[in-house]
């Protein structure tokens, strides 16, 4: 067994056994699903929403070489500098190689999964930068030293008592279960160092083509001191987060917020223009992009499962998707949690590692529902499932769904055989056989009838 | 109308009453019914393991079994989302994708059947209980099946439909995802289970015989005091 597959098995056993851990978390989410179906209410029609956000996304996504190109000229006639990255090796050299020049020494970031992807603070902090996360979440869990437990809401987990330990343990200040207070302690805390940082990195939400801008979007406003702030701003960005027209973000920006998070708006929608214009008294004196592939190539070049690239990084499936509601966003073991984890990372990462994920499903397709931009999440679980059947098939499944086969291609043998499991049903539920024996743990079976339907049918018993 | 039972295999084997109690509903609504008994199994559990080259034969099968059929009505949302959406997805480009696509235009799951179909939604059953409602996912999102159900049960004489919280979470079933991740599909069948249980209802309904199996284990080991029924086996009843 592949080793991601062994820890996720182990982790997922020990978190949908943790009853209280698992109660936090829907509880959690709980306000989520009030604040969005109000939301929700509020739009004319939801599902035409959908179908607007998804048409944005899939113009760009679609003709995705000319959207960036035109992004790129756009981005670099206001003055800002773009950088290719194929991978997150390179994306990282870019960045460490950007920080030699300009000399420096601090760094602070805003929330951003594409550089958790590239594993980005790790790469930094051996060069000997110090980097400091200044979204809250994403502060805590950096100082728990712990990947974020969904990408959207990094440190939802957490409860009130175990960040008051932190920061007291970390920052020396007195304990408060005071939420406004644990978020004081970390605006004090951060705002030096955003006046320190020479640096300043930020994700992107968007990336508009027809005008070159950047659009960030945040509840508290510390990717806009991020941008600001430093002498150097560099955003890390995949690829596929091009759009064509600055209109597309009056649907993109209002669904990112209520599928995400259930809010109307985010508190801070912010368009990057470029570094500090002559006459122009503040902002960064360098503007980087670093534009990454990292395999999304290759999804794109799957037209089956394309769509994918259309998220927008909500969290809309992680929140209604029940298998990361009893697991937690930390069994992954992906920098992307949930149903659209599970149907990306293979593609990023390789699919004999990591297809158990699209294993690890019910099917349930509330993630499809959830999406705003319609991607067909419980779909393409099934679309790797069958990719991973044929390019590395495992005897067991090929011997049993053969065996299977056999038996049901010939009524009279899957009526014979059907005898023969129910006459000695009690019995095999005592034997540790595969399946039937996970299935016995925690679940009985019906008591197996004397005669199956097609026998009381036969002998019109009806 | 002269309906073709597809009657799934565990039922079959396991649940017979529930293609017993189909069967009798649409008789006593004056339908012809027939079995054909070369059916077996969808091939669902290995359509959904990824395993599309044995699921397709299993496809390819069920069309020839059901060849001719007026209508096919099958008790499981499941079984029949598998008929109706993935027998064409299976069969795409192949000299099969126009049959399948026509079977899927005459397959119907039997709540489905009743009221869009037919247009009934009082079958002059009689039950006096309180019965609370679990949505399949592949009848409530595959095949985008809500009020028909609801709107039979409402009109079984005497019965009460309570909602049940965490009303449209997955029971945890899945098939074999039941027994390849045992510790999830338990810890979802404890959510949507312990929900259920909470209602107070006597009985858990639900078009899908499927998550009747996952939700009436799971109530059975815990030894909660609901019952799982199938809707036609509610229906059927006019005693």
């Amino acid at each position: 067994m592949d080793d991601s597959k062994a820890i996720f098995l182990k982790d997922a056993t020990v978190n949908a056994a943790d009853g209280d851990q698992r109660a936090f978390i829907r509880k959690a989410l709980g306000g989520y699903y009030t604040n969005r179906d109000l939301q929700k209410a509020r739009y004319r029609d939801w599902e035409r929403a959908r179908d607007a956000a998804s048409l944005a996304k899939w113009s760009a996504v679609n003709d995705l070489a000319n959207v960036l190109e035109k992004f790129v000229t756009n981005f670099e006639r206001n003055g800002g500098v773009v950088h290719w990255a194929r991978d997150a090796a390179e994306a990282r050299a870019i960045i460490l190689k950007i920080a030699e020049d300009v000399k420096a020494k601090a760094i602070v970031k805003s929330k951003c999964m594409t550089s958790e992807e590239i594993h980005l603070n790790d790469a930094l902090e051996k060069a000997g930068y110090g980097v400091v996360e200044s979204d809250l979440g994403e502060f805590i869990q950096q100082l728990r030293g712990e990947a974020p437990y969904h990408f959207v809401f990094p440190c939802m987990h957490v409860k009130r008592e175990a960040i008051s330990e932190l920061f007291t343990k970390h920052l020396g200040t007195a304990p408060t279960d005071s939420p406004e207070e644990l978020t004081m302690i970390a605006r004090r805390h951060l705002r030096q160092l955003y006046i320190d940082a020479d640096i300043g990195i930020t994700g992107a939400n968007f990336l508009v083509a027809e005008t070159g801008q950047i659009s960030i979007t945040e509840n508290e406003g510390n990717a806009r001191l991020t941008a600001a702030l430093p002498r150097i701003h560099i955003a890390l960005s995949g690829i596929e987060k091009v759009v064509n027209h600055l209109d597309d973000l009056s649907v993109l920006l209002p669904m990112l917020a209520t599928a995400g998070a259930g809010q109307p708006m985010t508190c801070y929608n912010t368009l990057y223009s470029g570094p500090r214009k002559k006459g122009e008294c503040d902002g960064p004196e360098q503007f980087h992009i670093v534009l990454l592939d990292n395999a999304r190539t290759r999804l794109l070049a799957d037209p089956e499962q394309r769509d994918a690239l259309h998220c927008i990084r909500c969290g809309a499936c992680l929140n209604v998707c029940p298998i990361f509601k009893n697991i937690g966003g930390l069994a992954y073991g992906t920098t992307y949690q949930g149903p659209i984890g599970s149907v990306i990372t293979p593609h990023l990462r390789g699919l004999k590692q990591w297809n158990h994920l699209s294993g690890a499903s019910s099917l349930c397709g509330a993630c499809t529902d959830a999406c705003p931009v319609r991607i067909d999440l419980h779909h393409h679980l099934l679309h790797n499932r069958r990719n991973a059947a044929k390019e590395s098939p495992t005897l067991f499944d090929r011997v049993f769904h053969n065996g299977f086969n056999f038996v049901i291609s010939r009524p009279w043998l899957f009526a014979a055989g059907g005898r023969v499991f129910r006459a000695t049903l009690p019995l095999l539920q005592k034997l540790p056989l595969p399946y039937m024996g996970a299935w016995m743990k925690t679940r009985d079976l019906p008591k197996a009838p004397s005669q199956s339907f097609r026998d009381q049918w036969k002998n019109k018993n009806v | 109308m002269r309906v073709s039972l597809f009657v799934p295999c565990f039922v079959d084997q396991l649940t017979p009453n529930v293609g017993l109690a189909t069967a009798k509903v649409l008789k006593r609504l004056g339908h012809e019914v027939e079995f054909r008994s070369a059916q077996t199994c969808c091939g669902q559990p290995s359509f959904n393991s990824g395993q599309w080259d044995v699921a397709r034969e299993g496809a390819i099968r069920a069309l020839g079994v059901f060849r001719g059929a007026e209508v096919i009505v099958g008790p499981s949302g499941s079984c029949v989302a598998m008929m109706r959406n993935f027998y064409p997805e299976l069969l795409k480009g192949t000299t099969h994708a126009a049959e399948a696509a026509d079977l899927a235009s005459r397959t119907f799951e039997f709540s489905e059947f009743l009221v869009k179909k037919l247009g009934i939604t009082d079958v002059g059953a009689k039950f006096a209980k309180k019965v609370t409602y679990h949505d399949g996912c592949h009848a409530l999102r595959e095949l985008r099946l809500k009020e028909e159900p609801r709107q039979l049960l409402r009109a079984v004489k005497g019965l009460e439909l309570i909602e049940t919280e965490e009303g449209e979470t997955c029971c945890g079933f899945g098939g074999l995802f039941s027994a390849k991740f045992p510790m999830i599909s338990t810890a979802m069948v404890q959510v949507k289970g312990g929900a259920l249980a909470r209602t107070g209802a006597d009985y858990v309904v639900s078009s899908d015989p499927s998550c009747l199996l996952q939700i009436g284990g799971w109530l059975s080991r815990e030894g909660k005091p609901i019952l799982p029924l199938h809707i036609a086996e509610v229906l059927a009843n006019d005693a």
